[in-house]
């Protein structure tokens, strides 16, 4: 009996690291988190209880794609925090290797160009690679349902980081208005070059 | 007829002296011919950028084991640096490494189509690297030390 146990308990462990190393695919529940804010607070996503779901950006100040895109960022959180899908942006870097993602570099940018939405450091580098997670920035849009995050979209934000205005397809903004309409996403998983997560 | 023979000069000077410091900038289509070779070397192509710290540490093992094994393995150092920054990062990054290894740009902003294309297990964080010769490929979503580099390109030239 103690045999099977431990075999049991192998095998979960064995599972559950398996399932870290390679994060989230669409439909798995995303786990929540209570990571600090720039504010000094602490944030996670059941503080959200108006939420209909969330638009998990891991960025940071240093990769010159996720600066690209900061812009884009923000506009999105105006455009659907008040629908129901704020933007929950999270910082993965180690600061050891990157001190220009340390929280008070977080908090300069963050003040410079006007965030509205939290911005969160990934201390202990728990969260993202739960996520899956690998580069800055990079997109999960979860999908409250019940008590849990459902996965609905990973990836990037839109086809075009050079040029705002020459995006054609908007990935992150077609897979919300499409969970906020009640159809499903048509595009749930997009790839882009970022800058690699600093461990 | 002295003053065209100047101009011609002129222009042969002008011609020459910026060739070297001239980018060789494609867009996917334009890469996939270095992807594809079918010769005898095998083919080290690594994707880089001067921003990324972690390329730019591995960088010299690629100009390192280009030159141990010469006759063998050609490098191919693809930046995907910001058509913005050519100017003021990459091309100074450029003369002052003096790169031996051939370096050419990957500029397409359509990366969701062209990624999985490289490597369908590649998300798009560098560096990354595949190697290739006529018989085989195996694609790296990760950095090397010079000795894990020269344990893989010995699969494939031994």
């Amino acid at each position: 009996m103690k045999k099977i146990n431990l075999f049991l308990l192998t095998t979960f462990f064995a599972t559950t690291l398996l399932s870290a190393q390679s994060g989230y695919d669409i439909g798995a529940t995303a786990t929540d988190f209570k990571l600090e804010n720039i504010d000094g607070t602490f944030v996670s996503l059941s503080d959200f209880e108006q939420a209909k779901g969330f638009i998990v950006v891991f960025t940071c100040n240093t990769c010159p794609y996720a600066v690209a895109y900061e812009d884009r960022i923000e506009a999105l959180n105006k455009m659907y925090a008040t629908k129901g899908y704020p933007v929950i942006a999270i910082m993965p870097n180690n600061i050891e290797i990157k001190p220009g993602d340390s929280l008070d570099a977080m908090k300069r940018r963050a003040k410079e160009k006007g965030f509205t939405f939290p911005y969160l450091i990934d201390r202990e580098q728990t969260i993202f690679p739960q996520y899956g997670a690998t580069k800055t920035p990079h997109v999960y849009i979860l999908e409250k349902s019940n008590d849990a995050n459902v996965v609905r979209y990973i990836g990037a934000i839109d086809d075009n980081y050079k040029d705002a205005n020459a995006v054609e397809v908007k990935y992150v903004e077609e897979a919300v208005n499409a969970l906020l309409a009640k159809n499903p996403v048509s595009v749930t998983k997009t790839r882009a070059i970022g800058c690699s997560i600093k461990i | 007829m002295k003053s065209l023979k100047i101009t011609a000069l002129f222009f042969l000077i002008l011609n020459c002296a910026p060739k070297q410091d001239k980018l060789e900038v494609y867009d996917f289509q334009g890469i996939e011919q270095f992807l594809y070779f079918n010769d005898s070397k095998t083919y080290v192509i690594n994707f880089w950028a001067t921003w990324c710290a972690p390329c730019i540490k591995e960088l010299p093992f690629f100009e390192q084991i280009q030159d141990e094994y010469k006759d063998e393995i050609e490098a191919i150092l693809i930046s995907l640096d910001f058509p913005s920054q050519y100017e003021t990062k990459l091309k100074p990054f450029l003369k002052e490494k003096q790169l031996k290894s051939k370096v050419i740009v990957l500029d397409d902003v359509d990366m969701n189509s062209w990624i999985p294309k490289i490597d369908s297990k590649w998300d798009g964080a560098i560096p990354v690297t595949l190697i290739y010769n006529k018989e085989k490929r195996q694609f790296y979503p990760q950095s090397f030390t010079y000795n894990q580099l020269v344990t893989e390109v010995k699969k494939f030239i031994n």
